[in-house]
């Protein structure tokens, strides 16, 4: 055995320094810091997470209280009438139900909540075919060294500011889409019932049309990467297997990786459509603010998003309020729109795992 | 490898397997050209009339540069990553490592986290109504920073408190009962075990709410209103930034303000581009190292004030979960 400590002073012993007495203030602060740290997380924590409710609350309790005289005085007429008109700005205030507005002011939004189903719908039917095929190309397809930089090339795209993106359309696309694209399909456009909304006038490249390419161009990176992540879970035996049997790379997508994924997709697609329906400055520059429904595909239109933007000035020079209160109205429907879509595409989602692509602000 | 038995129906479905592939790189064209058009054109349009001078002057009813545009869209930034950041981050906290399930506060998590979901859902341009009605009218700070700050921070804090979420999830489980192994108490392996594991994701997530909160316009016309000098209040007056640039002076009767307006979305792109590229290479560099970069920094002083290092386990996972996401 050898000398474990029986020299005396060859081994010095080292016990460790213990303060002496009291330890200095900081010391004590530290161990009362220590001992309550959890409670200090939970504290703060449970405050933080209160704000998002209180927000929500306080938000949807200010465009109710805004809006409820222009409910009262719009009624349903709001949901399905065609006509906006803020009234005669020099004429009598006139009362209704004890609500002051203007004389002759009528607020139907029919055509404004259709052009924002219409634009979103457009962006889906554009956005949804090219993201699946693009995830399948960047996932089935191709070596990583090219799909890594494509791929971040489309979150790039999730990345630029919409306003941006709309500063192009009205400049450069939406002009060439007019000069280059429109007239070759109107042309071409036989004059039967659906098809006739896709002829002549063709317009300036300001409108409809336009305005759900660049919107499908807004939405395509939010369903491609999730689409892309969900097939990049696809288990490959499955997928093996199937080509085993002697499915060709088509068969192999459309019976086995599809179906796993579809449901995935599914919520993809709904939330790209709430980013679609919420979106502004993009469409309130391209789509040409025009209150009435287009003749044509191509032509001037406006969404709930855009005419809140765009309708500010004029409402505030109604002297009753009453066109700022039919604004907070027009608010809680888009609210209301697009907080629906979301939360479906979030109880789609769920049920089927995670959406892979950070997806969120609207 | 031809085939054995090739019939016409094989050949046809060969044919339309080949047909299908070609749709998908059709569609991957068909996104890819028009981003690069947008992008090159916006650069070019910019950069053909570029002068490094509208960097640092002052803007005139005319002209002249961008200098509080850009520092006004600066501050914008860092005031949502102070009060959106702290804020979100622990609301993620909360969500994803506080709920108790058998307390109240634990049952209400679900609630939460359907409120934070519906408000990530609301339209920008009704929060920036909300804005307008509730904080530059109805509290009297007319068009202002703070208002914008405020609209702009509920616009971003569900996005915050999702991605801090979902990166303390991905925290194996086996880091919390190690920490709690060695007698750690929970706010202590909190900080120095599951954040220090989580803070990639959480960083990432902060940079690309950044990117959202630079890049928004709706809300802050609503909010800000325009202003072109930086005031020297936080409310009662009026605010500049970029994204007003680019969407009113591209019309304006001045040649001068076109080129702004250009101007202005080349430096947001660039702004854009800087915060995407960096969360993306925090990304990569936390996955191919994927357990020793967080180890070894934690690793010097775990247990501060008894002087003795403890070295965690270096490149290995712990029971076979490694914390990187699958990608």
């Amino acid at each position: 055995m050898a000398t474990v400590g029986g020299v005396a002073g060859s081994v010095p012993a080292t016990p460790r320094a213990e303060p002496v007495g009291k330890p200095p203030p900081w010391r004590r602060f530290g161990k009362f810091a220590r001992r309550n740290e959890e409670v200090a997380w939970r504290s703060v924590a449970w405050v933080a997470v209160l704000l998002p409710l209180a927000a929500l609350v306080f938000a949807v309790s200010v465009l109710a209280v805004k809006a409820w005289p222009a409910i009262r005085v719009n009624g349903w007429y709001f949901l399905y009438g065609r006509d906006w008109t803020y009234g005669n700005g020099y004429g009598a205030v006139v009362h209704t139900d004890g609500v002051a507005h203007q004389m002759g002011a009528r607020f139907g939004a029919w055509a404004i909540i259709w052009g924002t189903l219409a634009s979103s719908l457009i962006a889906i039917a554009i956005a949804v075919p090219l993201s699946i095929g693009a995830a399948f190309a960047l996932t089935e397809r191709m070596p990583t060294w090219i799909s890594r930089p494509l791929g971040f090339t489309i979150e790039i795209l999730a990345g630029i500011p919409s306003v941006v993106i709309g500063l192009w359309g009205i400049l450069t696309f939406g002009p060439w889409l007019a000069h280059h694209v429109y007239p070759v399909i109107a042309d071409h456009m036989p004059d039967v019932p659906v098809l006739r909304y896709f002829s002549n006038p063709v317009g300036t490249g300001e409108g409809l049309m336009s305005a759900g390419i660049v919107l499908a161009l807004m939405i395509v990176p939010i369903i491609a990467s999730t689409t892309r992540d969900l097939f990049a879970q696809v288990p490959p035996l499955p997928k093996e297997g199937a080509s085993a049997l002697g499915m060709t790379d088509w068969e192999v997508a459309n019976k086995v990786t599809l179906p796993w994924v579809r449901s995935g997709i599914v919520g993809a697609t709904v939330l790209g459509l709430g980013r679609a329906l919420g979106e502004t400055i993009a469409i309130a520059m391209i789509g040409g603010a025009s209150l009435q429904i287009p003749h044509t595909i191509y032509l001037p239109f406006t969404t709930v998003a855009a005419t809140i933007l765009s309708q500010l000035d004029g409402a505030l020079t109604d002297g009753t309020g009453f066109a700022v209160a039919t604004l907070a109205e027009l608010a809680l429907v888009l609210a209301v729109i697009s907080v629906g879509v979301n939360l479906i595409a979030r109880q789609i989602v769920k049920r089927t795992g995670r959406v892979g692509a950070p997806v969120g602000g609207a | 490898m031809t085939t054995l038995a090739a019939g016409p129906a094989t050949r046809r479905r060969r044919a339309s397997s080949g047909f299908w592939r070609f749709l998908t790189y059709l569609a991957l064209v068909l996104i890819m050209a028009p981003a690069a058009w947008m992008l090159i054109g916006v650069l070019a349009r910019a950069w053909s009339h570029w002068q490094w001078s509208v960097l640092w002057t002052k803007a005139t009813p005319t002209g002249g540069g961008l200098r509080d545009q850009i520092l006004g869209t600066l501050i914008l930034m860092f005031g949502v990553l102070i009060i959106a950041g702290s804020i979100g981050v622990f609301a993620g906290i909360h969500l994803a490592e506080m709920a108790r399930p058998n307390k109240p506060a634990g049952r209400l998590s679900g609630p939460l986290r359907t409120a934070s979901d519906v408000l990530s859902g609301f339209p920008s341009i009704v929060l920036g109504y909300v804005g307008y009605t509730a904080l530059v009218v109805g509290l009297g700070w007319g068009f202002s920073l703070a208002a914008a700050l405020i609209i702009l921070s509920i616009m971003v804090i569900p996005y915050i408190a999702k991605t801090t979420e979902n990166s303390l999830r991905q925290v194996p489980t086996g880091y919390r009962e190690g920490a709690e192994a060695l007698g750690m108490s929970v706010g202590y392996s909190l900080r120095k075990v599951v954040l220090r594991s989580a803070l990639p994701g959480i960083v990432t997530g902060l940079l690309l709410a950044l990117a959202i909160a630079a890049g928004e316009t709706a809300p802050l016309i609503y909010t800000a209103g325009f202003s072109n000098t930086l005031p020297h209040s936080l409310t009662h007056a009026q605010f500049p930034y970029l994204t007003y640039v680019v969407f009113s002076y591209w019309n304006d009767p001045s040649v001068q303000k076109h080129y702004l307006s250009y101007d202005a979305a080349l430096i947001l792109i660039v702004i854009v581009l800087l915060l995407l590229v960096s969360s993306r290479i925090i990304v990569s560099r936390t996955q191919r190292h994927a357990e020793s970069a967080r180890t070894t920094r934690t690793g010097k002083r775990l247990w501060p004030g008894r002087g003795q290092a403890v070295e965690p386990a270096k490149d290995e996972p712990l029971l076979g979960i490694t914390g990187a996401p699958p990608r």
